[in-house]
């Protein structure tokens, strides 16, 4: 089975209601930047780096990390671990940095962006903004600081944030449909 | 996981263009990762890997060991010169013993052609050809054509030369298969006693005229001049065979184009190129060694991934 649970217009106001409470925390993001994670965050980290350009005029420092080789599933898995193109070109230490994935499942992506950033340098702060918070697989003591939406689905469900020309839906699949 | 169409890496010959394009992304992500501040990530660190050169090596083996520590993995380093090779024990009896210890991968340089086939029919690790013999060195042939296509973007009908001593370089015969494989159009230019016979049967030209090799090509990987590999004369003198096939300033100056020059080093400066051609801008000879721990590092992160299949 699959359903939409949030279309665009839903998305689009949680998007805006995010960049405020971003810009509240970080002002100018003078001393801040977005950190979105290959593969699957970074369209929203453009769509969160553009929504902050038109709503407060806010040129946001931006870098897109890959995870691959810092994941702790290498060799545990049937999965291909293909690693994506990386562009960190700015000085990540003393930086508040918020790290954005689409969505947080079992935590262990974030653990892996962590040890990837250690690689950097050392960042004032990391904080984590995830459009979709799904609760009941939590793997490791991870929680995010700006949250889209929770999402209660049974844990063989998948969430898909489905992008479309800027515009995404998000979908339950079930298992039968994966 | 099916990333590469084989388990070892034992010649260019059998691997597809697919893998090769596969190795150059990867690497692409490993440069990257060269080239930061922390020049390390924690891929391989349940990974152990024995270097095992049978022959002498500085920049090949210096490479691979890096690629295996940036990639976090337990190295062991092993040369014959030192070992109970000496003593009259067999290479499969070698490697069994190393592996007994417990070691996922073997990257291995042979002096006989085909040692490597051998180790992999008998042994149960990846195995990783560093060079066997006269026969191919596939990570140098690797490298060789990611750094050309950094300067070129595609390799696609673009002219490639390999000059010098062809009948005693696996160099030659790897870069041959791999730029084959992927479109590029190759010619062998060397004296006629260090082509090998019917070599054009590989699908490329030869060529005894160096002049007119580099006008036709894009770029010139100049191969070394194995003198110890040599037992017989082969020419008269090296310096009459700088004079026919060495590369000077005054001979590029004369050329219509800026061609690219290669050497997979070590090089005999004044024999196959001068150290002022060497140091050119025209040479890419630094970039090949910069390439070659990205290149290494992605093959063994690709072939330690493939191992997880079964």
């Amino acid at each position: 089975m699959k359903r939409v649970i949030l279309d665009y217009k839903k998305v689009d106001l949680m998007l805006t209601r995010m960049c405020h409470e971003l810009v509240e925390k970080h002002n100018s993001f003078e001393n801040s930047a977005i950190i979105a994670l290959q593969p699957r965050g970074i369209l929203l980290g453009n769509a969160i780096k553009n929504k902050l350009k038109e709503l407060f005029n806010v040129d946001a420092t931006y870098g897109e990390l890959d995870t691959t080789f810092h994941r702790d599933d290498f060799r545990r898995t049937n999965k291909p671990l293909i690693p994506n193109a990386m562009t960190m070109n700015f000085p990540i230490e003393g930086k508040h940095l918020i790290i954005i994935d689409d969505v947080l499942f079992t935590g262990r992506s974030i653990r892996a962006a962590l040890d990837a950033i250690n690689d950097y340098g050392r960042p004032a702060s990391v904080e984590l903004l995830t459009l979709i918070n799904r609760k009941y697989k939590r793997e490791v003591p991870i929680h995010p600081d700006y949250i889209g939406e929770h999402v209660d689905s049974r844990t063989d469900d998948f969430v898909k944030v489905d992008w479309k020309e800027e515009q995404c839906k998000i979908w339950i699949i079930t298992e039968e449909e994966k | 996981m099916s990333l590469l169409s084989t388990k070892h890496l034992l010649g260019i010959k059998d691997i597809s263009s697919q893998d090769i394009d596969l190795i150059f992304k990867t690497a692409d992500n490993f440069k990257q990762v060269i080239n930061r501040p922390i020049k390390k990530v924690p891929t391989l660190r349940d990974v152990t890997i024995a270097n095992v050169f049978f022959e002498n090596s500085t920049r090949t083996k210096i490479s691979f060991e890096l690629a295996e520590k940036r990639l976090s993995a337990d190295v062991v380093n092993f040369s014959s010169s030192s070992s109970s090779v000496k003593k009259g024990e067999t290479l499969i009896d070698t490697v069994n013993n190393i592996l007994a210890m417990k070691v996922d991968m073997v990257v291995m340089r042979h002096p006989a052609p085909g040692a490597h086939q051998f180790l992999a029919r008998h042994i149960d690790a990846n195995i990783v050809n560093a060079g066997d013999g006269t026969h191919e060195h596939p990570t140098q042939a690797l490298l060789d054509a990611y750094s050309l296509r950094e300067k070129l973007t595609n390799l696609k009908d673009k002219k490639i030369a390999i000059v010098g001593d062809i009948l005693h370089s696996r160099v030659a015969l790897s870069n041959i298969y791999c730029l084959q494989k992927l479109g590029a159009k190759v010619r062998v230019c060397g004296p006629p006693t260090l082509l090998p016979k019917h070599i054009e049967s590989l699908g490329i030209e030869a060529s005894y005229n160096l002049k007119e090799t580099l006008e036709w090509c894009d770029a010139a990987n100049m191969l070394r001049i194995q003198l110890e590999r040599q037992e017989d004369k082969y020419f008269p003198s090296l310096r009459e065979y700088s004079l026919q096939y060495g590369v000077t300033m005054d001979v590029l100056n004369k050329l219509s184009k800026k061609i690219i020059l290669m050497h997979p080093g070590p090089i005999n400066r004044g024999v196959e190129i001068t150290s002022e051609v060497a140091d050119s801008n025209q040479s890419i000879i630094l970039n090949q060694v910069e390439n070659g721990v990205a290149i290494r590092m992605a093959i063994l992160y690709l072939l330690a991934g493939s191992s997880s299949e079964e």
